[in-house]
């Protein structure tokens, strides 16, 4: 069923339905990074839903978002079964992993969750994204590292939409903050296949 | 990529305390609670910027009656909570509602009874509809089911309050409360300052100069009270007959139809789109004044229907009013989801794939 909705957006670029869910501790960029899919997709002129995880979420314990990204409009905001997990601790990996859609695609920050999955039914995409942060000099940004490779595997929105959307999401912060996360982005799409 | 329209990525919450300003709100006081914080959050840092006031009171009884201040003085005056804040304030609706002041109060539910849980749900509908306190009133009960409605229904609210000098209720739940979705560009700016109500020959702003007034709920007189019951129910009924807002899709060729309010219809909605594909014959009625609640739209679809499927995250409430529009017309069934939980659409299709077969 999965393989078959793949082939149709092959053949229609423009009918996209996509969940998500992103998953990780409080406090690596969890709520970011899912926004900024929403406003880069949003900004593609798709409908978007975007919505937290309820619960006592605090430093140190697991948050996480959902997503949904489509071309038509969003019911409910809610995703039970996704179509794709970013996923950056073991916690969530042990949480989620099990709840991906048949053909579905989970993105693991490889840094952290040294794991395999047991599922034969979806893809795999190994980034280690804490790793990478860590050379770009700044732990921090891995979220974006993660964010990079998710775009460049899935391919629903491109690099530069994401790009020129960090500004609505750091208004208040220096230019140099988001070059670090420009960066981190094109760090992640390299590691996913992309060329630099 | 075609010419992308410029549109705002921004949460319920935040979109209704926006809405609010625009509506010339300068007077808020509430109490955080989940799933409404970013209501206040927003309400707190943006008050000040439009010259109002903005109050964190020490409790939901302190914020309701600071509102009841307010109103009394002549301010456009808010409060928002959730369920369990909601139950704190209704003393403070009931007095409101006994001195025919206008305000705004939004109520993006959660679980309940009692502390309950964070997630969504929309099991405060009789709590709205009937009053909530104590006493024979009414509140107007504005649902909105998208961030966009969410806005314009806080803005809106603030007009219908001071129209009938009524209390106004936006109900929401924590779903749409905190989730976040594109609005248009040009929402906020297109929300005209609301015009300042001349009316207000009755607020309490100083009596230098001119007679004495009062605002109160207590009257002891005989056949005062009563008076003023009837009064009040002749302004209900006005805004019975005037205020009513309903969405209805499919009306005449629909056999079926879902009637589902707030986040839910959303759901009904792609539910009934898909069913249509299939060749059946399925419409959906939104009620989005749950009270006044939208009888006659119903009742007038009855006569074509065979029978209706109400969709709540309740055990089921706004189903009692939708029997009593319809009452023995046809049938009506009901299916809800609650503890938080969100109906999916495989499960409203399921009951209505069931309900076709008679089951």
């Amino acid at each position: 069923m999965a393989i078959k909705r793949k082939k149709a957006i092959v053949k229609e670029k423009t009918a996209i339905h996509e969940s998500i869910i992103a998953a990780g501790f409080g406090g690596q960029g969890i709520m970011l990074l899912g926004k900024l899919i929403g406003l880069s997709a949003m900004n593609e002129g798709k409908e978007v839903t975007w919505i937290s995880s309820y619960g006592a979420e605090v430093r140190g314990g697991t948050a996480h978002s959902m997503v949904i990204i489509s071309s038509l409009p969003i019911s409910s905001p809610t995703v039970k079964e996704p179509d794709t997990c970013i996923i950056m601790n073991v916690p969530s990996f042990i949480k989620f992993e099990k709840k991906i859609k048949k053909g579905g695609l989970i993105v693991v920050n490889s840094s952290i969750v040294k794991g395999n999955s047991k599922r034969k039914d979806i893809e795999i995409l190994k980034v280690p994204a804490t790793d990478v942060a860590k050379k770009l000099g700044n732990v921090r940004v891995a979220n974006m590292v993660m964010l990079g490779a998710y775009l460049k595997k899935r391919g629903f929105i491109s690099i530069e939409t994401a790009i020129s959307s960090l500004k609505e999401i750091f208004t208040s912060k220096d230019e140099t903050v988001i070059e670090l996360n420009k960066l981190a982005l094109k760090k992640g799409w390299e590691a996913a296949g992309g060329r630099g | 990529m075609s010419k992308v329209v410029k549109r705002i990525l921004i949460t319920g919450n935040e979109a209704c305390a926006e809405g609010a300003i625009r509506a010339g709100c300068r007077f808020y006081a509430g109490y955080p609670i989940t799933p409404q914080n970013e209501l206040i959050g927003y309400m707190s840092k943006r008050m000040r910027e439009a010259g109002g006031t903005f109050i964190q009171a020490e409790s939901e009884l302190a914020a309701i009656n600071m509102v009841f201040g307010a109103a009394a003085a002549g301010e456009r005056a808010m409060t928002s909570s959730s369920g369990p804040g909601i139950s704190l304030k209704q003393e403070g609706i009931s007095y409101l509602s006994g001195c025919e002041l206008p305000a705004v109060v939004v109520n993006v539910m959660r679980g309940g009874p009692g502390l309950g849980n964070i997630a969504p749900s929309q099991s405060d509908y009789f709590q709205a509809t009937r009053g909530g306190g104590h006493g024979d009133y009414r509140t107007i009960v504005l649902a909105p089911a998208s961030v966009e409605e969410f806005a314009t229904f806080a803005f809106d609210a603030f007009d219908l309050a001071d129209k009938y000098r009524i209390v106004t209720l936006v109900l929401t739940d924590g779903a749409l409360g905190q989730m976040m979705e594109p609005v248009p560009g040009s929402l906020f700016s297109d929300m005209k300052p609301a015009k300042r109500q001349s009316k207000k020959g009755w607020i309490l702003d100083g009596c230098r100069g001119r007679k004495a007034r009062s605002i109160k709920s207590l009257f002891l007189k005989d056949g005062e009270l009563e008076e003023l019951n009837k009064k009040l129910q002749r302004k209900y009924e006005e805004i019975s007959k005037k205020e009513v807002r309903c969405e209805v899709l499919y009306e005449k060729d629909s056999e079926i139809f879902l009637i589902a309010y707030g986040i839910v219809a959303r759901i009904v909605k792609s539910c009934v789109e898909k069913m249509r594909k299939n060749g059946l014959k399925v419409g959906v009625i939104r009620p989005i004044t749950l009270w006044p609640f939208p009888n006659d739209i119903i009742s007038k679809a009855v006569s074509k229907a065979k029978s209706m499927l109400v969709v709540e995250m309740s055990e089921g409430q706004m189903v009692e009013d939708v029997r009593l529009a319809v009452g023995d017309k046809c049938k009506v069934r009901f299916y809800g989801r609650s503890g938080g939980n969100i109906p999916t659409e495989d499960e409203i299709t399921k009951i209505l794939i069931d309900s076709r077969r008679g089951k």
